[in-house]
C-alpha cells in the first residue's frame, strides 16, 4: 500500500492553474521529494493532501483516507510543517512543544525519543522565545512540533528555504534518521543539490509534474552528451554557441554553459568555429538533476 | 482533552502577559477614559461668573445675590453699572449678568399681596458658548425664582441626577465602549494574527476542532474584561460618586451578556478579516463609529434623524447603554429593562450562529 497516493488532481485560484493534473504515489517509509522551482504548484499540493483545501478535480489519499471525506481522520495522523515559520514566537522553545503536544493530546515526553536527536540540539535554548532563535534552530524546533505525535506521514514545504547551508546539510541528516522510523516523508525544494538525498523525486513545473524517478535513474536518463563552455566573454559565448551545429541547448549553469549536443555534433569542429573566443574551456560533464530539469522543462 | 483546552487558554494568556504594551493600554483606558468623562470633559456649568446690576441694593436684591454667591457653580463678581454690561460680557469677565429693576422691592411685595404683576429680573447671557449659556440660565432661573421674595411662577426639579452630573451619562458609556473594544478588536486581532502569521495553517492540520482553539481564545480577553469591568464600576462609585441604586449584581450580569456579545462580533470580524490591519479596521469602522453616533454616548438618539433613529437599532451598544443608564442613574432593577436584555441576548445568540457558520476550518 501506499502512504499517499495522488491521482490526475487540479486546483485553480480563480484563472490561475496552480494544479493540472498531477498524478504520483509515494510508497510507506519512502522519502520523496518535490523539486520545482517558486510557483510550481509545491505549496498547493501540500495544502491539499493536508486537508486545508479542497481539490477541483481528481483524488488523493493520504494513509489509506481519501482527502475530503476522511479530512478529520488525516489531520490527526499528519505531521505538516508549512513553507514560513509558523510557530508563536512570543512564547519560549519549551512552551512552544508543550502546546502542540497538547494540540495532539500528547505529553511532550511521551514522543521525546522521536525528536531527541533533533530536539538535543536546541534544548540548550529552551527558555529562549521562538522568534529569537536563528534559522536553522526554529526549523529544528518546528520540525520537533511537527513530530510531537509520532506522525505517520510528514509533510515539509520547503524546510530548508533561508537556511544556511550547514544547517541544511545537517537537516537533510535528520530527515534520514527519521526514514529510519519508518515515517513516510514527502518534502519540497527549490534546491537541485538537495533532490539526491531524496528516495524518489518528482521534478515539477507550473502545475505539472515533468518526471519521477530516483536521483540516479532521473540523471541517467539524460541520453545525450553534455558539455561544459566557459570564456571571459560569458554572454557572447552562450550566443555564439547556440548557432553552432549539432547544438541542441546551451544554458547558464553556475560558472560555464551546459551545452546539450546531438550526434552531429564534433567538439573539434566547434573551438575551430568559436576561435574567436581565445580563452574558450570545453570539457564533457555529467549531467545532473537540474540539467535534467531544464531539458525536460523545454520538452 | 479537557487538560488540553486548559493548556489553550494557557497559550494565549501568555500571549496577552507577554505583549505587555497592550495589556497596559487595556487595563489603563479604561481608567483614563473614566477620569476624562467624570472630570476633565464636562458638560455641567462650573464657575460661572456672574455680575448683578442693581440701581438699589435692596434686601430683595441683596438677598438673591446672596443666594447666587452661596451656589457653587456661580462666582458672583460684584456689582457693576448698566454701560458696564456690555464691556464684561464682551471681555468674558462674566458669562452672565443679572439686571434687578430699581423698584425690584417694592413689585414684589405688591406682587406677594397680589396688586401687582410679578417683578422682572432681567438675565443676560453670553451664549457663544450654548451649553454653559442653558445651563447657566436655567439655573440661575432656579435659584432666583427660589427666592423667598418672588413668588414661584414654576418649579423645576431634577430627578436622579440633580446636580446634572455628566459623568453619571458617561459612564455607561464609555462601558458600552470600551468592552467593546477589549472584547470584539482584541480578539478579533488576536484569530487573525493565527491567520497572518500562518500558525492557523498549523493548528487546523490537528485533531482539535478550530472552534475549541477559539473559545480558548476568548476566555483570557474575557477575564481581562470582568477585571475592567470591576474597575469601571469601582471608579463609577467611589470616585465619581454614581448611585448605582438599582443593584450592582443587576448591572454586572447584563454586562457578562454583552461582554459575550462583543466576543462573538470578534468572532465574526475574524472570520471576514485575512490580515490584522483590515481586522482593526473593521473594528473601528463598523463597531466604534456606531457605539460612538448611534448609541446615545454622545448624542441622545431621540435627537438622530430618522433614518440612524432606525439604523442605531441594530447597534447593541444602544440596548446595553441604556439600560445600564437606566439601572445606574434612575435605580431600577433588572427586570425594568428585561426588554433590553433579550434584545441583547437575540443578539448574541445570532452573532455567535452566523460567525460559527462562518468560521471555516480549511482556508478558503
Amino acid at each position: 500500500m501506499y502512504a499517499i497516493e495522488v491521482n490526475n488532481l487540479t486546483k485553480s485560484y480563480g484563472e490561475v492553474r496552480a494544479l493540472d493534473g498531477v498524478s504520483f504515489a509515494v510508497r510507506r517509509g519512502e522519502l520523496f521529494g518535490l523539486i520545482g522551482p517558486d510557483g510550481a504548484g509545491k505549496s498547493t499540493l501540500f495544502r491539499l493532501l493536508t486537508t486545508l483545501l479542497r481539490p477541483d478535480g481528481g483524488e488523493a489519499k493520504v494513509d489509506g483516507l481519501d482527502i475530503v471525506k476522511d479530512y478529520l481522520a488525516i489531520r490527526s495522523r499528519v505531521g505538516y510543517m508549512p513553507g514560513r515559520f509558523s510557530l508563536y514566537p512570543d512564547l519560549s522553545v519549551e512552551e512552544n512543544l508543550s502546546f502542540f503536544a497538547a494540540l495532539f493530546g500528547v505529553k511532550a515526553e511521551e514522543s521525546y525519543d522521536l525528536i531527541e536527536p533533533i530536539y538535543k540540539q536546541i534544548e540548550p535554548f529552551r527558555t529562549r522565545r521562538a522568534g529569537k532563535l536563528s534559522g536553522g534552530m526554529k526549523q529544528k524546533l518546528a520540525l520537533s512540533c511537527a513530530l510531537i505525535h509520532r506522525p505517520s506521514v510528514l509533510f515539509l514545504d520547503e524546510p530548508t528555504t533561508g537556511v544556511d547551508a550547514v544547517s541544511r546539510s545537517e537537516f537533510w541528516d535528520m530527515l534520514a534518521g527519521l526514514k529510519q522510523r519508518g515515517i513516510t516523508i514527502l518534502v519540497s525544494t527549490p534546491y537541485m543539490d538537495e533532490a539526491s538525498r531524496c528516495d524518489r523525486i518528482a521534478l515539477c513545473n507550473e502545475g505539472r509534474i515533468l518526471g519521477i524517478d530516483t536521483p540516479a535513474d532521473i540523471v541517467s536518463n539524460f541520453n545525450s552528451r553534455l558539455y561544459g563552455i566557459s570564456s571571459e566573454r560569458t554572454f557572447a559565448l552562450l550566443e555564439a554557441a547556440r548557432a553552432q551545429r549539432g547544438v541542441v541547448e546551451c544554458y547558464p549553469f553556475g560558472e560555464c554553459h551546459h551545452l546539450v549536443v546531438d550526434e552531429q555534433f564534433d567538439v573539434a569542429q566547434f573551438t575551430a568555429s568559436l576561435s574567436d573566443f581565445n580563452d574558450l574551456v570545453i570539457k564533457q560533464v555529467e549531467p545532473t538533476i537540474e540539467d535534467m530539469f531544464i531539458k525536460l522543462m523545454k520538452r | 482533552m479537557k487538560g488540553n483546552f486548559l493548556s489553550f487558554v494557557k497559550k494565549e494568556s501568555l500571549h496577552i502577559l507577554r505583549d505587555s504594551r497592550t495589556m497596559l493600554v487595556v487595563m489603563l483606558i479604561p481608567v483614563v477614559l473614566m477620569i476624562l468623562f467624570g472630570f476633565a470633559i464636562s458638560t455641567e456649568v462650573n464657575n460661572v461668573n456672574v455680575a448683578v446690576v442693581a440701581p438699589e441694593r435692596t434686601d430683595g436684591v441683596r438677598d438673591a445675590v446672596e443666594r447666587i454667591s452661596r451656589n457653587d457653580y456661580f462666582t458672583f463678581k460684584g456689582y457693576i453699572n448698566n454701560d458696564q454690561i456690555d464691556e464684561y460680557l464682551r471681555s468674558g469677565k462674566v458669562v452672565a449678568v443679572v439686571v434687578f429693576a430699581s423698584d425690584y422691592d417694592r413689585r414684589a411685595a405688591q406682587a406677594a399681596a397680589g396688586v401687582a404683576t410679578k417683578p422682572i429680573i432681567q438675565v443676560i447671557v453670553d451664549a457663544s458658548n450654548v451649553n454653559t449659556a442653558g445651563s447657566a440660565t436655567m439655573y440661575l432661573q432656579n435659584i432666583l425664582l427660589g427666592s423667598a421674595s418672588a413668588q414661584s411662577m414654576f418649579e423645576t426639579r431634577m430627578l436622579f441626577n440633580p446636580q446634572m452630573k455628566s459623568a453619571y451619562n458617561f459612564v455607561p458609556g464609555i462601558m458600552g465602549l470600551i468592552f467593546i473594544l477589549v472584547c470584539a478588536m482584541m480578539t478579533s486581532v488576536s484569530i487573525v494574527r493565527e491567520k497572518e502569521v500562518g500558525t492557523m495553517e498549523v493548528l487546523l492540520v490537528s485533531p482539535v476542532r478550530p472552534f475549541k482553539i477559539i473559545f480558548a481564545k476568548m476566555i483570557p480577553y474575557f477575564a481581562i474584561s470582568c477585571i475592567v469591568l470591576i474597575t469601571i464600576l469601582l471608579l463609577a462609585r467611589y470616585l465619581l460618586g454614581v448611585p448605582m441604586s438599582g443593584g450592582v449584581w443587576g448591572i454586572f450580569s447584563l454586562s457578562l451578556l454583552y461582554l459575550v456579545l462583543s466576543l462573538a462580533l470578534g468572532l465574526l470580524v475574524s472570520t471576514i478579516a485575512s490580515t490584522q490591519v483590515a481586522a482593526l479596521l473593521v473594528s473601528a469602522m463598523v463597531m466604534m463609529m456606531p457605539i460612538l453616533m448611534l448609541s446615545g454616548l454622545l448624542f441622545p438618539i431621540e435627537n438622530l434623524p430618522t433614518f440612524f433613529r432606525v439604523v442605531s437599532n441594530i447597534v447593541p451598544a444602544r440596548w446595553y447603554i441604556d439600560a445600564v443608564r437606566k439601572m445606574m442613574i434612575q435605580g431600577v432593577p433588572i427586570v425594568a429593562v428585561w426588554e433590553n436584555c433579550v434584545i441583547l441576548l437575540g443578539m448574541t445568540v445570532a452573532l455567535l450562529g452566523v460567525s460559527l457558520k462562518k468560521f471555516n476550518d480549511r482556508l478558503e
